[in-house]
This record gives C-alpha cells, sequence and structure tokens, in this order.
C-alpha cells in the first residue's frame, strides 16, 4: 500500500515538476521572440561543429587551466550521472529498487560506483567553487554586479544545492549498503559501490528501520530537489547549461569585425543620391523606423538568448580593455542588464496581453551612456565568453540609438563626423592634401 | 619615390595590378605618412604596379559607423564604392586594418566587392615569394621585439601568423606579451575612441598596454596599424621610455631591411 502511495506521489510530483518547467520556457521563448528577427544562414555544418566544439567540448574554457578542469569535473558528472537519473525516475514510477541491476549485475556496481565517483568529483569541484567566491574572494567572481544581491546569492545557491544533492546520493547508496549487509527485504545485493563503502560506516550502528527511514528520505529529498532545482533553473544564471547549445548553435559565422548593416538608411541613401530609384509611393502602413536599439524589443532575438545564456562568469569583463583601465563598461554587465529588462518587459506583456509603455528603457535606465561610450569594438567580450555571447552587438546597437535618435553625442565625435562629411576624413584637413605625402 | 593615382592609369589606358588604399591616418597623420611611404617604397622596389585614389579616396566610414552615425557610413560606402567600382578595381590593399575590415567585410552587403587584402598578409606573400629579400638578416637580425596584435586584424579578422612570418623573415627575437594573439589587449582607438577623451577611469588603455610592451624588454614595439603606433607611442612616452623603445610598423621594418 505505502508503494502505491510512493509511486502515485511521486508521479504527481514528476508531472508538476516537469509542467511547471514546460510553462517557463515557453515564457523565455515568449521573451527571447520579443526581439527583432534576424535570420542566420551559412553552413549547418559549422553550425554543429560550433555546438561540439565550442558547446559540448567547452573548448574556450580552457583557455584558463584551473576553473575550466573543475568546471570539466561539474559539467562530465552533470551529464554523466543523469543516465543514473534514468534509473531513479523509473524507480520512481515503477514502485521498484534499482530496477536496472538485476539486468546488468556483473557491471551494475562498477557503473553506480563510477557515477559515485563523478558525484565526488563534483561535490569536491562545488567546494573549491565556494571557496573561491566566498573565501579567496576572486576578483572575477565578486565584484562590480556581482559584489552583492542577488547574482551572488545565485551563484552560492547554486553551488551549495550540487553539493546536497552530490551528498544525499552518497548518503542513499551508503545506507543502502548497510541495509544490503543486514539482508533487508528489498534491498538487493548489488555489493559496495566505490564511494559509499567509506561513509557506510557512519551509519552501521542504526536499526533497520532507521537507516531505510534515512535511505528513503535520502532518496526522496535528492529526486526532489534535482525537479525543485530544474525548475530554479529558468531563473537563474544556470539556465547557461541549456542555452549555451543553441548559442553556440547561432555563433556568427563571419569575421568579428563585421558590423551588421542597417538596410533601412542604406536604402534612404541610395534614394537621396539616386533619386530616380526611390518608390513613388510610399507604403501608408510604413512602420517608423526606430534607429538602433532603445530597449530591449529592438535587439536581435539572439541578443536576449545570449543575456538568458549568461552564466555571469565574467571572462567577458576581466579581458575588457575599458574595464581593466578602471572604466564603467563591463560587458557581463550588459548582459545581465538586458535580461533584467527583458525579464520586466516579459512581466509587462504577460499582464497586459502586449507591451504597454513604462516609462522604462534598456537604454538609460539600466545601462548608461557613460559605460557605452567607454567601448573600443575590440571583440574581445566576444572572443572571451565560452558560450558564444556577443556584447557588443548590444553596446553598438545602444550607440546607433544614442546618436541617430538622441542626438546624444560627445562634442568630438560630432567634430568627427562633420570633419568626414566635409573633409572625407576624421581629422579637419582638406582634401587637396590627401596626397600631400607623395611630395613632401 | 613613384606614386600614380587611378585617375592617371585611367588616362594612359592601363590598369594596376593593385590599389593601395592608403586610408585617413595613412595619407594625413605625420607618423603615419612614414608607414605609408616605407610601403611604397616597398611596392617600388619590389616592382609591383600599384595606384592610389590620390585627392579621390573618402573615409571608409568606419568611425563613424562605430561611434553609431549610420547615415554618415552609408554616405562614405555608397560614394566610396561609386568610385571603387567605377574604376573597376578588382584588388585592393591597405596598411590599416580598420579599412581593410570595413571594405573587406562591410562594403559587399553595400555592393562592393572586392580582393582586400592587409598589407602583412600581402609582405607575407612577398616574402614567401621570394620577391622581398632581406639583406643579411636585415636590420633587425637578433634584436628582441614585441608584437602588438592590433583587434581589427586579429579577433576581428583571425589574422595572426602573417605579421609574425614578416617578422621571422628579419630574424627577429620576438618575445610575446601575456596578452597577445586572440589574447591581446586593444591599444585604446577602435569604436572611434581615437577621436574623443577617454571615458572617467584609472588609466588610459595605451598606457597599460604599452607598459605590458616595455615590460618584455623589448627595444621595438611592431605593429600593423596606424593607430595603434600612434597610441603605443604616447603610452611608450607616458612610461618615459621613447629613448630606449621604438614603435614601428612592419612595413617600416621590412623597408629598413631590404637589399640596397
Amino acid at each position: 500500500m505505502l508503494h502505491i502511495i510512493q509511486q502515485i506521489l511521486f508521479i504527481i510530483v514528476l508531472g508538476f515538476a516537469s509542467f511547471i518547467f514546460y510553462k517557463k520556457i515557453m515564457s523565455i521563448r515568449r521573451n527571447i521572440n520579443l526581439g527583432k528577427e534576424e535570420t542566420f544562414g551559412g553552413a549547418a555544418g559549422l553550425r554543429w561543429k560550433n555546438v561540439l566544439l565550442l558547446a559540448l567540448g567547452q573548448k574556450k574554457m580552457f583557455k584558463r587551466m584551473t576553473p575550466a578542469i573543475l568546471h570539466f569535473f561539474v559539467y562530465a558528472g552533470f551529464l554523466i550521472i543523469n543516465v543514473e537519473m534514468l534509473e531513479i525516475m523509473l524507480d520512481g514510477i515503477l514502485g521498484t529498487h534499482r530496477l536496472f541491476a538485476p539486468y546488468i549485475s556483473s557491471i551494475y556496481p562498477i557503473l553506480v560506483g563510477f557515477f559515485e565517483l563523478l558525484a565526488f568529483t563534483v561535490l569536491v569541484s562545488c567546494v573549491i567553487f565556494l571557496i573561491r567566491r566566498n573565501v579567496l574572494k576572486i576578483k572575477r567572481l565578486t565584484t562590480g554586479e556581482l559584489s552583492g544581491g542577488w547574482p551572488k546569492t545565485d551563484a552560492n545557491l547554486i553551488l551549495i544545492t550540487e553539493v546536497v544533492l552530490m551528498s544525499l546520493l552518497l548518503i542513499m547508496n551508503a545506507c543502502d549498503y548497510n541495509l544490503q549487509q543486514m539482508g533487508s527485504e528489498h534491498y538487493m545485493q548489488t555489493g559496495p559501490f566505490w564511494i559509499s563503502q567509506y561513509i557506510a560506516p557512519l551509519f552501521s550502528g542504526l536499526s533497520e528501520t532507521s537507516l531505510i527511514a534515512i535511505e528513503r528520505s535520502a532518496w526522496w529529498i535528492h529526486i526532489v530537489g534535482i525537479l525543485a532545482f530544474l525548475n530554479y533553473l529558468p531563473y537563474s544564471k544556470h539556465l547557461h547549461i541549456v542555452l549555451a547549445f543553441p548559442n553556440a548553435y547561432y555563433a556568427a559565422l563571419e569575421p568579428a569585425g563585421k558590423m551588421h548593416n542597417m538596410t533601412d538608411i542604406q536604402q534612404e541613401v541610395l534614394y537621396m543620391m539616386e533619386p530616380e530609384k526611390a518608390p513613388t509611393e510610399v507604403p501608408a502602413d510604413a512602420a517608423p523606423a526606430r534607429f538602433g536599439a532603445k530597449d530591449v524589443m529592438d535587439l536581435s532575438w539572439k541578443s536576449l538568448m545570449d543575456a538568458y545564456a549568461c552564466t555571469e562568469c565574467g571572462r567577458c569583463t576581466t579581458n575588457c580593455p575599458a574595464n581593466i583601465t578602471g572604466k564603467k563598461l563591463s560587458p557581463r554587465k550588459i548582459m545581465m542588464d538586458t535580461r533584467d529588462r527583458l525579464e520586466e518587459v516579459g512581466k509587462n506583456v504577460d499582464a497586459n496581453k502586449t507591451f504597454v509603455e513604462d516609462g522604462k528603457a534598456l537604454l538609460h535606465d539600466y545601462i548608461t551612456t557613460e559605460e557605452l561610450r567607454a567601448c573600443t569594438s575590440c571583440n574581445a567580450c566576444v572572443e572571451a565568453c565560452p558560450v558564444s555571447i556577443n556584447p557588443l552587438n548590444i553596446i553598438l546597437e545602444l550607440r546607433r540609438n544614442l546618436y541617430m535618435e538622441e542626438g546624444d553625442v560627445p562634442q568630438e565625435w560630432m567634430q568627427m563626423s562633420t570633419n568626414i562629411e566635409n573633409n572625407m576624413a576624421p581629422w579637419k584637413m582638406s582634401p587637396d592634401d590627401r596626397d600631400a605625402w607623395v611630395h613632401n | 619615390m613613384t606614386v600614380k593615382t587611378m585617375a592617371e592609369y585611367m588616362a594612359e589606358g592601363t590598369e594596376p595590378e593593385v590599389l593601395f588604399w592608403v586610408g585617413c591616418a595613412g595619407s594625413f597623420d605625420q607618423r603615419a605618412q612614414r608607414i605609408t611611404k616605407a610601403f611604397v617604397q616597398i611596392l617600388n622596389k619590389v616592382g609591383i604596379q600599384f595606384a592610389i585614389l590620390g585627392k579621390e579616396e573618402m573615409c571608409t566610414g568606419d568611425p563613424a559607423r562605430r561611434s553609431g552615425n549610420e547615415f554618415l557610413f552609408q554616405m562614405m560606402a555608397y560614394n566610396n564604392i561609386q568610385l571603387l567600382n567605377g574604376y573597376g578595381i578588382k584588388k585592393i590593399v591597405t596598411a590599416c586594418p580598420h579599412c581593410f575590415n570595413t571594405i573587406k567585410n562591410e562594403y559587399p552587403a553595400l555592393g562592393g566587392e572586392y580582393e582586400v587584402i592587409h598589407h602583412a598578409t600581402f609582405l607575407q606573400q612577398l616574402i614567401n615569394e621570394g620577391k622581398i629579400v632581406v639583406k643579411d638578416g636585415g636590420a633587425f637580425k637578433g634584436k628582441k621585439i614585441t608584437y602588438h596584435d592590433s583587434c581589427y586584424l586579429g579577433r576581428a579578422n583571425n589574422i595572426y601568423e602573417a605579421p609574425r612570418a614578416v617578422l621571422e623573415a628579419m630574424d627577429v627575437e620576438l618575445v610575446e606579451m601575456k596578452r597577445c594573439k586572440s589574447n591581446g589587449l586593444c591599444c585604446g582607438a577602435g569604436g572611434a575612441q581615437m577621436f574623443k577623451e577617454d571615458e572617467p577611469g584609472d588609466t588610459r588603455i595605451n598606457f597599460d598596454r604599452s607598459k605590458e610592451a616595455v615590460a618584455t624588454g623589448a627595444h621595438i614595439i611592431a605593429a600593423n596599424c596606424p593607430f595603434c603606433t600612434t597610441m603605443l607611442m604616447d603610452g611608450v612616452k607616458n612610461a618615459e621610455k621613447e629613448d630606449s623603445v621604438q614603435v614601428l610598423d612592419i612595413a617600416e621594418m621590412i623597408a629598413q631591411s631590404l637589399e640596397a
């Protein structure tokens, strides 16, 4: 009877968690699609290669060895332990215990032992990550936009959750081994596992009932914890474990120096230069053009996916020449601001069916002109990002809006533009002297 | 120095092998003019038929576009493309990575399609073809030199090896900075920063970069961009090393190393 209740309870919990997760993912998808359409051509083969190298292979992580190795342990653990999650899920649904064990009895202890080893390396890596953040206070992880508040809490919550989940897995197996040795009904003989056998003595004095209680509790807290963590993902920077993959697929294949062309303005200039090419009738329903981006809806959907894919590691910021020399610009903050504003806009759309003007925008209310003006367009942030995020696109689109809609331009840039317009060079030089170097 | 304009070739009814896009810095900036002349000296020496646009050349629009002024960029691009297409230009070489990036990557969408090559790659090709011969190892043989990757040649266009191959041909002792190649630090000039004051901060980007270059112990900082050259020279001056550390473009180094 108790079994049936547990099974039904499990199916309800699993179904509920999956449903909530699905709903949230759909809402994030909707938010990303609030961005402007941008089509991505290019060879699918190259795109899949990027998925393999950058996302699956974590190529760019290996520019910094220590975090790369620790991160690899957590990542490999996460991927491979999911195989065991399959058994745990099926056990929960079918009311079985170690469903796969009888079918693969010869390798089962090795398999679980291997999972335990991974769980252990995940645990140790996460503890080291916690130390790096909270004790060693590594600059990249503790300064600027990460110095406090939600981003700091988010990072620690993720790490603590992983430590707890991995501990539960090991405790569960340790109790299981003790129960096996007692010959407890329902706990089949699999033999000791690689890591949990060393924890088992901690529980050896306990009664069968207590051991079953601990084992069952650990099993339940572990699986409910995982389902809760799954639903925490979309609210957290940890969503990168999902979005790193599509982000790598849609990573730019063209040279990084190429800026997005504004075809509206290209046409306008063409009609100005060759008026005979201009259409005689302007369509009445032509939407008023927005130059560059003022708010998140003006950005490409890829930039919005970038914002959700960011895990706030700060490699962009530590490589940014402006940030290194003490300017306000931090590419990581650009991404975090974009996500925060997009979430706000998403809630607005949820409440009003369509976006209702709220008197705010990404430009100014989140990202200031001082930050934008510090950018040298050097692409260091783009190059540094392990999950193919491009903060530079956002910066340049916002700058376009500042210049062309607000006319908010530093005096020197005004002068530069005037010079280019009048003298065909950014300096106040006579075009007649352009070839003067030949003669002097 | 023999320099002919496209208009002159046109008048003669002949075509040059390549158009040398000088760029605004190379045309007007006194320091960059020396790079321009050095490159011309090499072209003349090797015997390449090249043309410049002369007074007809205009800013590519790069700093306008990156500051946010797309209108002005499109105007400059339109005029330049009209001019280049009018002359039937097929191949362009330039000593400025910003001009290189704009013409190569951004003009095609606007109807300007050319084979565009940066002078680092061009020099490497001439060396490989045996057309540039460095005399007895050249003026820089065994000298300790560090190389600064410009952002618009490096990360923007993934060209890291060509300029190094040019340095190698001169038998220099290349000492890399910690931040090099794809991790190279910007000189601070890109994105139209060259034309305005820095935003408030602790130091200037070119000061930081030059400090790193000077710390390698190199006596020469090799560059491939007129803007980097200016920025690094200012930085070296700030570090009070202008008497012992020179900033040179790779074209200037090759020009000084040619057989007489």
